[in-house]
């Protein structure tokens, strides 16, 4: 009977094999007519089904498989103890699984920690971010010494203390001491860990005003980034979202002289080893900066403007050579919800020296363009090149 | 402590049973029951529907994720509109993730969990004929059957369901025109969740009163099994933290619909400035975070005290460090309280107040570590059987674990930041809360399945649902950390926009592989769950050989749980392989003057008599064997 089962189920498993062919073979031949923009033919439509058919069918024959396994094993074990001998003992061999699992765990966890952790961020190109990376150094270690330890006494348990009816369970129902050994260390570990995150976590969220800081203001709104740098002043002018036109996009209030000389960027380039200083808003819908080579994010909250300071370490010329990839750049993504496209707001950052940031500044263009100017019907006296705009405002008065 | 016990009151509803002719109609048995068996058993099987359903969705998305380019046209059959091409249009993949979430979230892990095992098990397990209120209990029911139906009617509506994520964070949800899930959609999510808060408070409410009301004679409150400390903190953690949420969402129910401005200030929405002034959105974070942190622990303590009541049963082995278990439970449940704000380390919070919620964070760590080792005691020269349960428990415990660990990086403020809404936040919460809740959730059912159904399941299908499910969600989410320590945000419809993130598409494929293998594998339960209802193996009246009182109860159900008097508990549930006795399990109903031989000095703490007696009996004992 037993014999006759196995039989059967090799000839289901070729016959699996085969389909498995086949509807690959399917598969690829769809994906090809989707690309070709055909989808809604009746034939694709058909083909569509027939691909989801064998696999439907495919997936049935394979419980049907594992129900004849199931079967047979039941077969063998009754037919054992038809000739006296021992029924498979299940318990056994879920404890030799557990066992099994351990070790294959632990493998598998050390491949990923080997191949995937050496696929995480290079190190960090901020100074606020080499404080993070080792508080992140000392919490992995710690945390792993308890992972690998509790991990393992929990599988090295359950493959050694199964059941036999010759024996008993220790009864142990409490140990005092222990038990307040126990609370004691993980106390100990975590108020070095608590106390350690709360000054990394004070010193990168010092707010003190540095002489010399670089305001930048970083806007986001569905879906894009805007950027606005200080001119030579190094102020930002005052903004107010009521303001906000199609050319003033920003709201920036006009009434504030600072305003005059801010400059429109395309691209977040800043100067290495100076303190930065990001002014995050946001217009519609909370968005998050997040660049995470510098170890930074901060949501960007309507109504509520937040800011980021750090010292960038690490030029993007730097970075391209560390990492081997010469078309590397630093980006800013969006890490909060905001939207269809919320996948899709990126911004480059370009860490560059301090004089090919002055160079890259005064190629920039006025936030305050001809156009805007138009609009507001504003007369700009100290900038000659806008001499014909001011006196056609004036022909129109 | 025994104050509060509730002598016995059977005795009132003796004439129960003798009622038994005054038949139930299928639809008092069925749909409108007040029988807390039955509703935990409505409770279950809506909560599996909607798992099944929320698992679906993770496949679509994971389908999406794993072949950003590819075109698929049996979803464009399936879905049509939100499936254009045969590719998943970019704001029904949000829609799917936040109905994801929501479901597995609320509608299984809260109500499918607690709501089934609290009301099977609390008046089971402390020996009452029914809950407080059998009616408040129905109602509970039908209040969370409603919230079910509104939450899934709205992937029938013309712009989708809500989609904003599942902490519907304004003002993306307050501005209807922010995004399609903002709409219609994102009302029904609202209206659907004040039904599921009415149905968690009247669930709760009641079972707090059952727990302190109406145990029977000689069950103080340390003589409770840890499955009813776990339900009856959770119920309490509800009953505080729900209203909050209330709060919230009624709040932003104003904002959308009646031109309030709580949550909303300065904003310009597609060029157009609207007139909202003076509100914050991070007042709603506030709100949702005071119930969102309590309820993650609403979700895994009864896994807890589900686990820790299975491992103690198949180890053979009391449960060590019991009293050390119950006050961990209480720290746990008041320090839940005081750490929602890590969640917003970045939102703009002052820093200093992030400093404190991340010191009141990780202090909850502790309570949570002596939880961890204590199960490893249990299991320590243990004589272990492996029941399905056992091994969904024991994968439970290693999930926590994992899961856990994970969380002392998040909880660390200056970590935060760079992990924040990454893909790390992903694989934490969905192996502590999600897999962790999960597991013990199966182990609840496989453990009691013979006493809801009076049918035994399938072991092997059961060994097999469980490696495939415990193998396949180690391979889905261990490879998530890494992405998340690469920067990779989470809710992203697709890497390929970025450059850096396109090595991780393979990974991508390979979890999603996964996933489709684990969920295959929850057909085999299915199979197993519903084929055992109506055909399985008869169940004895104790099939796990255990202490507590619901295996005194019959197999057969009736209406008040016990026919005749209700029994008397006289000793804690967790005295298995005791030295001395003959069984190595003594149930709760066996009082101490019939186990001579294996009683302590311990077991006499508070009780002269009790304790004058078994010195007597020591006493003669040693003079007995002088004789010999």
């Amino acid at each position: 009977m037993a014999f006759k089962n196995l039989i059967n189920s090799k000839k289901i498993a070729a016959l699996l094999a085969m389909l498995l062919l086949g509807s690959t073979q399917l598969l690829m031949a769809q994906a090809t007519t989707a690309d070709a923009a055909a989808a809604t033919d009746d034939t694709d439509k058909s083909a569509m089904w027939l691909g989801v058919g064998y696999y439907v069918l495919l997936f049935l024959l394979l419980c049907i498989v594992v129900a004849i396994i199931g079967r047979i094993i039941k077969v063998y074990d009754l037919s054992n103890q038809l000739q006296g001998k021992k029924a498979t003992n299940w318990n056994n061999v879920m404890a030799i699984m557990c066992g099994i699992f351990l070790v294959a765990g632990g493998i598998g966890a050390y491949w990923s920690f080997a191949v995937q952790g050496a696929m995480s961020l290079p190190e960090a190109a901020s100074e606020n971010g080499v404080k993070t990376d080792e508080m992140f150094t000392t919490t992995t270690i710690l945390t792993m010494i308890v992972f690998v330890i509790t991990q393992i006494l929990l599988f090295y348990f359950l493959a050694k203390y199964r059941h036999s009816n010759k024996r008993r369970a220790y009864f142990l129902p409490h140990n005092n001491t222990i038990e307040k050994v126990w609370t004691i260390i993980p106390a100990i570990v975590l108020t070095i860990l608590v106390v350690f995150g709360f000054f990394t976590w004070r010193t990168i969220t010092n707010t003190t005003d540095v002489k010399g800081d670089i305001n930048i203001d970083v806007t986001g709104h569905q879906f894009a980034w805007e950027l606005r740098y200080p001119g030579k002043d190094g102020k930002l002018g005052k903004k107010y979202y009521k303001l906000v036109t199609g050319l003033n996009n920003l709201g920036v209030d006009f009434k504030d002289r600072n305003s005059f000389d801010d400059l429109k960027a395309d691209t977040l380039v800043i100067p290495v080893h100076k303190s930065i200083r990001i002014n995050i808003f946001a217009q519609d819908v909370i968005h998050s900066v997040y660049m995470p080579y510098f170890r930074l994010q901060m949501n960007a909250v309507p109504g509520l403007p937040t800011f980021f300071k750090f010292v960038p370490t690490i030029t993007t010329n730097e970075m391209r050579g560390k990492v081997g990839d010469p078309n590397f750049e630093y980006l800013l993504y969006c890490a909060k919800v905001c939207g269809d496209a919320h996948y899709n707001m990126k911004k480059i950052i370009r860490v560059v020296s301090d004089s090919e940031y002055q160079a890259w500044l005064s190629h920039q263009k006025p936030y305050l363009s001809d156009g805007l100017k138009t609009e507001l019907k504003m007369v700009d006296n100290n900038q000659p090149s806008n001499q014909g705009a001011v006196n056609r405002l004036a022909l129109n008065n | 402590m025994s104050t509060l016990s509730v002598q016995d009151h059977g005795v009132q509803h003796d004439h129960d049973h003798d009622h038994e002719h005054h038949h139930d109609t299928f639809l008092t048995k069925y749909i409108f029951s007040q029988d807390h068996k039955m509703i935990a058993k409505q409770f279950l099987i809506t909560g599996i529907t909607m798992a099944v359903i929320a698992m679906i969705l993770s496949i679509l998305f994971r389908i999406q994720l794993a072949y950003p380019d590819k075109s698929f046209p049996l979803l464009e059959t399936l879905l049509g509109r939100f499936a254009p091409n045969g590719r998943l249009d970019p704001g029904f993949y949000l829609s799917l993730v936040t109905i994801h979430g929501t479901i597995m979230v609320f509608f299984v892990l809260t109500a499918g969990l607690s709501g089934t095992f609290s009301n099977l098990l609390i008046p089971l397990q402390l020996g009452a004929r029914d809950m407080a209120s059998p009616f408040m209990n129905m109602l509970s029911y039908w209040f969370f059957f409603t919230a079910s139906v509104i939450m899934l009617s709205s992937f029938f509506i013309e712009k989708g369901p809500a989609s904003g994520g599942w902490t519907v964070y304004p003002p993306l949800s307050a501005l209807p025109k922010a995004m399609k899930g903002s709409d219609m959609g994102m009302t029904l999510w609202l209206i659907s969740m004040v039904c599921f808060i009415a149905s968690s408070l009247l669930g709760g409410i009641n079972y707090v009163s059952t727990v302190l009301n109406m145990r029977t004679k000689g069950m103080d409150l340390w003589k409770m099994p840890l499955t009813i400390w776990a339900f009856f903190l959770t119920a309490i953690l509800g009953v505080l933290a729900f209203p909050v949420l209330v709060a919230g969402v009624v709040l932003l129910i104003f904002d959308r619909s009646f031109g309030t401005s709580f949550y909303l200030s300065d904003i310009v929405l597609n060029g157009k400035v609207l007139s909202f002034e003076g509100g914050s959105p991070i007042l709603f974070q506030h709100l949702f975070w005071f119930l969102g942190h309590p309820e993650v622990y609403i979700v895994i303590m009864p896994a807890m005290g589900i686990s820790s009541e299975i491992m103690s049963v198949n180890s053979r082995k009391p449960i060590f460090g019991y009293h050390a278990m119950v006050y961990s439970l209480i720290g746990i449940t008041v320090l839940s309280f005081i750490v929602w704000g890590h969640h917003m380390f970045v939102t703009g919070m002052n820093p200093f107040l992030g400093g404190v919620f991340m010191i009141t964070t990780l202090i909850i760590a502790v309570p949570s570590a002596v939880k961890t080792f204590n199960w490893l005691a249990t299991l320590w020269r243990g004589n272990i059987r492996f029941t399905p349960a056992m091994l969904f428990a024991i994968g439970m415990v290693s999930y926590f674990i994992s899961g856990g660990l994970t969380g002392i990086f998040l909880g660390n403020a200056a970590l935060d930041i760079n992990l924040h809404d990454t893909y790390f936040v992903v694989a934490h919460f969905h192996l502590v809360m999600g897999s962790a809740a999960i597991f013990g959730m199966l182990a609840g059912v496989y453990h009691w399945f013979p006493k809801m159904f009076g049918k035994m399941m399938d072991e092997r299908l059961g060994y097999l649902h469980f490696w495939l499910t415990f193998i396949g969600a180690y391979l889905v989410f261990f490879p998530m950390h890494f992405m998340g320590l690469d920067g990779v945000p989470r809710r992203y419809y697709a890497f390929t926009e970025f450059e850096s993130m396109k090595r991780w598409l393979s990974v991508n494929m390979f979890i999603t592989w996964a996933a489709i293998i684990s969920a295959l594998a929850q057909v085999g339960f299915l199979f197993n769950f519903i084929y055992s209802i109506f055909w399985g193996k008869k169940a004895t009246q104790n099939p796990w050989e255990a202490n507590t009182l619901e295996w005194t109860a019959p197999v057969e159900h009736l209406h008040g749980n016990w026919p005749g008097e209700i029994p008397t508990v006289y000793r804690w549930p967790y005295d298995y392989s005791k030295p001395g006795a003959e069984e190595d399990f003594i149930p709760q109903t066996v009082p101490f003057s019939q186990t001579m031989s294996s009683n302590l000095p311990h077991d006499f703490e508070e009780n002269e008599a009790g304790m004058k007696a078994h010195e007597a009996w020591v006493a003669a004992n040693k003079s007995n064997e002088e004789v010999k």
